[in-house]
């Protein structure tokens, strides 16, 4: 099948990366290991190579295929989560978190999240309790990297989803197996390269493609008839304008999606991500980190920055230049902008243009004839349009990044993109697998057990046990939907969980155990009771709220938009408070301390 | 600007560049600073995070 559908040209291209790749890698592993490596040895790491892998490792197919794929739905105002991947996730965590983090880790010798924080606070339970979080909802942002890894092989290809995903999760299997968790910089830094290369392309090649940049997004802003009615309904304004903001009315659904879920959620949750916080302790020094913002800052702009540009132009591009529909104009949009909404038609066998029952799009028109039709009794135009990305993608925000790379682009880059997309998904995949390990290792089993003898096993079988949850789910869902949604609800969690208490750990001294481990906990209890029972889309996947509700997917059901706040609004400002009154009403740490945890 | 009109939208796609640039001045401003000797305790965490990651 691949050799009919795959050119001489792609098949050499390809072949060309992986031989590089391999040389590289071997070379890379040869000379180099991973960061530690540099540490002992007190050595700096290329600030490049440090800026990259970092990237590689925070970046994946979540964010291209999944969030790219949420903006070509819902437009540009995704750039706000950009513009917080850059200010807060590189800006406030290379500058303001990461120096204090790395210094204090080694102070404490903390090698996992939950054992900073257990050290920190001196706090057993706050290991146990974090690492079982970790344990628990890591795999959810791991199985979104995998849905949107197999969404896209699966449309580059041709083939069924779970043909796959399968083919997708051995190769991560055997990766991991072979030793890729120990996150060789070098490999890591290459991916990441070839990634922005990659991005990079994608955005000059999607501006030449609409006309340009402003004269694409006058296009774009001009489409903004044929959002469909159910998107107007919810508060979709068009590709380039913000959804409305308020309260009590559904029209402002959206807005309590777009910003508070996966703006807020994401952008800030970025902050307590148990792998990347580990990350910051392997540099030698702050000057690696100074370096490192340089970088990380555009790379972060041409990743997620491109990705949210290009999903929304892709809209432009399918409606310009997509696969052409076929149907009869059931209702003019907009005359003089050809907008309409058409009753798509297919010809049967005897060449007469019917109906296809139930499908309808709108559609910027070519002002062609393509045949006549009766239609009770009457005789009609069969004309001829592009529609708008959701429409093409078949309804699935995720498939919009990999069918406009289908269609797009040249077969070449098509599959370039893909091996670079999942050697980036790889990377991310590893360090979340590797942070499961020692969540069940490090953290729960020898902190109940209080030995370290099997730590090795147990961290293996955590690893396995991680994998095939992640992929279970990933076979479970399926629908590539989810792959904001799983991201948005670990991001989320980890900022109302995890963030006060760890700038807490980093800039309040006062800060006491009982504060961290209660903020902890109220982050978590309030996060998991509004997911379950609240927000309606997740609470209906999980189905609780329906038994108890008689049906319901909210017991806040009919009170907009209280079931589409994401549990962040409430959540993070309680765990918030929780960690200050706690602190100031209970005896603070010791001097020693404190003298420990900031070497004084 | 641009081609959008809607100020919420403008802003944030200006917002990126220009939250870009300030990483890139920052970066520039301080190349060389913040330079560390590597301390007892930063290799002891090396080596036992090597340990860590041998174990995996």
């Amino acid at each position: 099948m691949l050799e009919q559908s795959v050119g001489a040209l792609d098949i050499v291209v390809v072949l060309i990366y992986l031989l590089v790749v391999v040389y590289l890698g071997m070379l890379g592993y040869m000379r180099t290991k991973s960061a530690t490596d540099y540490l002992i040895a007190g050595r700096q790491v290329h600030p490049f190579v440090m800026a990259m892998s970092y990237g590689a490792t925070f970046i994946s197919t979540s964010a291209i295929v999944g969030f790219g794929g949420v903006a070509g739905l819902f437009g540009m105002d995704l750039l706000w989560l950009t513009f917080l991947n850059i200010f807060v996730g590189i800006f406030i965590a290379f500058v303001f978190l990461a120096p204090r983090a790395r210094r204090m880790g080694h102070h404490l010798d903390a090698h996992t999240f939950p054992e900073f924080l257990a050290r920190r606070f001196e706090s057993k339970f706050l290991q146990i309790f974090a690492g079982l979080v970790i344990f628990l909802f890591i795999p959810l942002y791991a199985a979104a990297v995998l849905i949107g890894g197999s969404q896209f092989i699966a449309v580059q290809f041709g083939v069924p989803y779970e043909t796959a995903l399968l083919v997708f999760s051995v190769i991560i299997a055997a990766y991991v197996v072979v030793g890729g968790l120990k996150g060789v910089m070098y490999s890591d830094a290459l991916q990441g390269t070839i990634m922005f290369v990659g991005m990079l392309i994608l955005l000059i090649f999607t501006y030449q493609k609409v006309g340009g940049i402003t004269a694409g997004h006058e296009k774009l802003t001009a489409m903004a008839g044929l959002v469909p009615g159910k998107l107007k309904a919810i508060g979709h304004t068009g590709w380039t304008a913000m959804p409305p903001f308020g309260f009590g009315d559904i029209k402002y659904n959206l807005w309590w999606l777009v910003i508070p879920t996966i703006t807020l959620g994401v952008g800030i949750g970025v902050l307590a991500q148990p792998q990347l916080v580990v990350r910051f302790m392997t540099v030698k020094s702050k000057r690696e980190l100074n370096r490192a913002v340089l970088i990380g800052g555009v790379f972060i702009l041409v990743m997620t920055g491109v990705a949210f540009v290009v999903g929304a132009l892709s809209n432009v591009f399918f409606a310009e230049q997509g696969p052409r529909l076929k149907g009869r104009v059931v209702n003019v949009i907009d005359a003089e902008k050809q907008q309409a909404v058409m009753q798509i038609m297919t010809q049967d066998e005897a060449g007469q243009w019917i109906d296809v029952e139930g499908k309808m799009a709108p559609v910027l028109l070519d002002g062609e004839i393509a045949g006549q039709a009766e239609v009770e009794g009457e005789t009609v135009d069969v004309v001829q349009g592009g529609s708008i990305s959701i429409v093409i993608a078949k309804g699935d925000s995720g498939k919009i990044i990999p069918t406009y790379i289908k269609i797009a682009l040249p077969k070449w880059f098509g599959l370039l993109f893909l091996l670079t997309l999942l050697a980036a998904a790889m990377s991310t995949l590893s360090s979340q697998f590797h942070t499961v390990g020692t969540s069940v290792g490090r953290d729960m089993w020898e902190q109940f057990t209080g030995k370290h003898g099997h730590t090795m096993l147990v961290t293996r079988v955590g690893i396995v046990i991680g994998i095939i949850y992640a992929v279970l789910l990933s076979y479970y869902w399926q629908e590539s939907t989810v792959i904001p949604r799983a991201t948005a609800i670990f991001f989320g969690l980890c900022a109302s969980a995890f963030l006060p208490a760890f700038i807490g750990a980093l800039y309040w001294k006062r800060m006491t155990r009982a504060g961290a481990v209660w903020s902890c906990l109220i982050g978590f209890v309030i996060t998991a009771f509004w997911l379950l029972l609240v927000k309606s889309k997740e609470a209906a996947a999980i189905g609780l709220v329906q038994k108890l509700t008689d049906g319901q997917t909210s017991i806040l059901a009919g009170k907009p938009n209280w079931d589409w706040v994401d549990p962040i609004c409430i959540a993070f400002p309680i765990s918030i408070l929780v960690a200050i009154v706690v602190s100031l009403m209970t005896k603070p740490p010791s001097q020693d301390h404190l003298d420990k945890c900031f070497n004084k | 600007m641009l081609g959008i009109e809607d100020k919420g939208v403008l802003t944030a796609y200006l917002l990126c560049i220009a939250s870009t640039l300030l990483c890139v001045i920052y970066g520039l401003i301080n190349w060389n600073r913040g330079d560390e000797e590597v301390q007892p305790d930063d290799v002891k965490w090396a080596a036992e995070e090597k340990k860590v990651e041998e174990e995996i």
